[in-house]
């Protein structure tokens, strides 16, 4: 059986840090609040079945252990310390010799290009230690240049069997690429894989763009543009990047857009008058309601995963600070009551969660709440971070970070929702504002 | 086993159809310092002329400063509007879009509302004053365009602001 490995995937779940001990016997786990231990993993390169793809055979092997490793759940052993080369995919494994350098999970593979300029991948996942196989081989065809989505799926597959968890890693983040100085900043939607590969452009430089949104589907963007000269809502199909403005009362500002759960209504704010509040908008017919009609600030706001609920920011009480309500408006009930000021907040694709950006002491945090508020924790601390986006799986949060002063600078990081594994995500220039899009199909 | 090569054409769709929009937005302001409450820019006219942009820029004031999270006019700024206001009765030809703006320390969308309070603030003192609504537009920018880009208070006290940028033709 597999149980070593799977024993893993119990502690992920659980929200105190896991830490993992392997005393011989099958893997062992202790909650503590210690450091984890990440697991050791081997990843050889993949077996080129002819030699045209011998270099994807490496790079594929690459991509996935930079997906394991990037969680902070693993760790890889190098190829240098291996002591079996892996030269046929089809052979048994020798576990002794991936016993020997201690790798608790190995992945093979073979990697072949066929007459179309297909790639072809099979995988295998391996218990080391029980001597089996972990679940299934697999096989993935794609496009050359898709290469890059065949490793990120194997990753997946690597990450679910053993945490037991949903991945993340065949997903995209559609973002804001900024570039030039503070006071003249140039800003452009992109797109990239979530790890910053692939990044492609939505639109020019030719006005500000902020606060882009992925649909549920990943197939259209939300996003406002200051392109008339004010800010209005714009919807973009990242398929055949037609895009169309949503419409708007004269007269007004609009921005901050959501989709909802089934991507058929649009959440927002309308300034009129000075004073903003949200709205709810059928995408089909265009018709909107109001949903709060307080003189202050009303904005930011977040379906629940149901579609139930909306959690939102409002400055009422005379700081800004999160709410929660029904869908279709009425009686707000304030659940953060912290020390500080509270914005952008989400919520998590599990339900469980509300990720937030809290201003407090002059510094900037992200963190997480549970939705009635209670369980505050402070995942990250800097001069300037805000807007925190959840990976698919729930458990990585990404979100802008801007440096101080004259020269500063925006950059997207991510952090386990544990506050674990702070990393910055690879991006060509300054970007900010991402929104981590749903797992490919 | 699991086919992905039709999503695979789609990614490398996107690539071919990448975006190049047209350069729609010129900038709306025109006069006066083109927006962002920046500095003087061509049309601006002399500022010895007391008819001209230059003249509203400089010797009259364009612009408003308000406290950390406020919108509320202080006597400095209603002495400032009060002058915009008188300027823009007489000189009827010119109509202003009047731009809110936050300083950093606040989230984008939040300061977009912040920003747009402020203006409109001004926006109904001037129409208090006796100018027309209807030559009168607001818009905020949150705290896309500092004018100062340092980290503290100097420079924060000059990004809170609200500046009235002229624009020539009645609307109406």
């Amino acid at each position: 059986m597999m149980r070593s490995l799977l024993t893993l995937l119990a502690a992920l779940m659980i929200w105190a840090v896991p830490a993992m001990a392997q005393q011989g016997g099958p893997l062992r786990l202790e909650i503590t609040e210690g450091v984890i231990e990440p697991m050791p993993v081997a990843v050889p390169d993949f077996v080129a079945d002819t030699p045209a793809a011998q270099e994807l055979a490496r790079n594929i092997a690459r991509v996935i252990a930079a997906d394991l490793t990037g969680t902070g759940l693993f760790r890889e052993i190098p190829a240098a310390a291996h002591i079996s080369r892996i030269t046929s995919f089809e052979s048994p494994v020798q576990f002794s010799d991936w016993r020997a350098i201690n790798a608790q999970a190995l992945v093979t593979g073979a990697v072949n290009v066929d007459g179309a300029g297909r790639v072809i991948a099979r995988f295998r996942i391996h218990d080391v230690f029980a001597g089996q196989e972990l679940g299934q081989g697999q096989q993935l065809v794609g496009d050359r240049d898709g290469w890059r989505r065949i490793a990120h799926k194997v990753a997946d597959q690597v990450y679910a069997r053993i945490t037991g968890e949903g991945g993340y890693f065949d997903s995209r983040v559609v973002f804001v690429s900024e570039s030039g100085p503070k006071d003249q900043r140039a800003k452009r939607l992109a797109i990239m894989d979530y790890d910053g590969a692939n990044v492609q452009f939505l639109t020019d430089e030719s006005s500000i763009v902020i606060a882009p949104r992925f649909s549920p589907t990943g197939d259209r963007v939300l996003y406002t543009s200051y392109e008339t000269g004010f800010p209005h809502i714009y919807l973009l199909d990242v398929t055949s990047m037609g895009r169309r403005a949503l419409p708007t009362l004269e007269g007004t500002m609009a921005f901050a857009p959501r989709f909802s759960p089934d991507g058929r209504t649009v959440l927002y704010s309308l300034s009129q008058g000075g004073n903003t509040d949200l709205y709810s908008m059928d995408i089909l017919s265009g018709a909107s309601t109001r949903l709060t009609t307080a003189p202050s600030i009303e904005t930011a706001p977040s379906y629940s995963p149901d579609g139930r609920q909306i959690v939102f920011e409002s400055d009422r009480s005379g700081t800004p600070q999160l709410y929660v309500m029904d869908a279709g408006g009425g009686e707000a009930r304030r659940i953060s009551f912290g020390a500080g000021r509270y914005g952008t907040p989400v919520w998590s694709p599990r339900g469980d969660l509300v990720a937030f950006t809290k201003q407090s002491k002059g510094r900037f945090h992200i963190g997480v709440m549970r939705v009635d508020g209670s369980e505050e924790r402070l995942l990250t601390a800097s001069f300037l971070d805000e807007g925190p986006t959840w990976a698919p799986n729930g458990r990585v949060i990404m979100f802008t970070r801007e440096t101080q002063g004259a020269q500063g600078e925006a950059r997207l990081y991510s952090v386990d929702i544990t506050g674990r594994n702070l990393r910055q995500v690879a991006t060509p220039g300054g970007a900010s504002d991402p929104s981590w899009g749903p797992l490919q199909n | 086993m699991t086919y992905l090569s039709k999503t695979m054409i789609l990614v490398a769709g996107l690539a071919l159809a990448a975006c190049t929009n047209p350069d729609r937005f010129e900038d709306q302001a025109g006069l006066g310092g083109g927006g962002f409450g920046a500095g003087a820019g061509a049309g601006a006219g002399s500022v010895s002329d007391p008819t001209s942009p230059a003249y509203f820029q400089q010797a009259i004031g364009d612009r408003v400063l308000f406290a950390v999270d406020q919108s509320t006019l202080s006597p400095a700024a209603q002495a400032t509007l009060d002058r915009q206001a008188g300027w823009l009765m007489t000189n009827r030809d010119f109509t202003a879009v009047i731009e809110g703006h936050a300083d950093e320390q606040g989230t984008r969308e939040y300061n977009l509302a912040l920003g747009a309070r402020r203006a409109n603030a001004v926006q109904e003192y001037l129409v208090s004053r006796g100018v027309a609504g209807n030559r009168l537009r607001a818009v905020s920018y949150g705290k896309e365009r500092p004018i100062e880009i340092c980290s503290n208070e100097s420079c924060y006290a000059k990004n809170r602001r609200a500046v009235t940028v002229l624009a020539a033709g009645l609307g109406s």
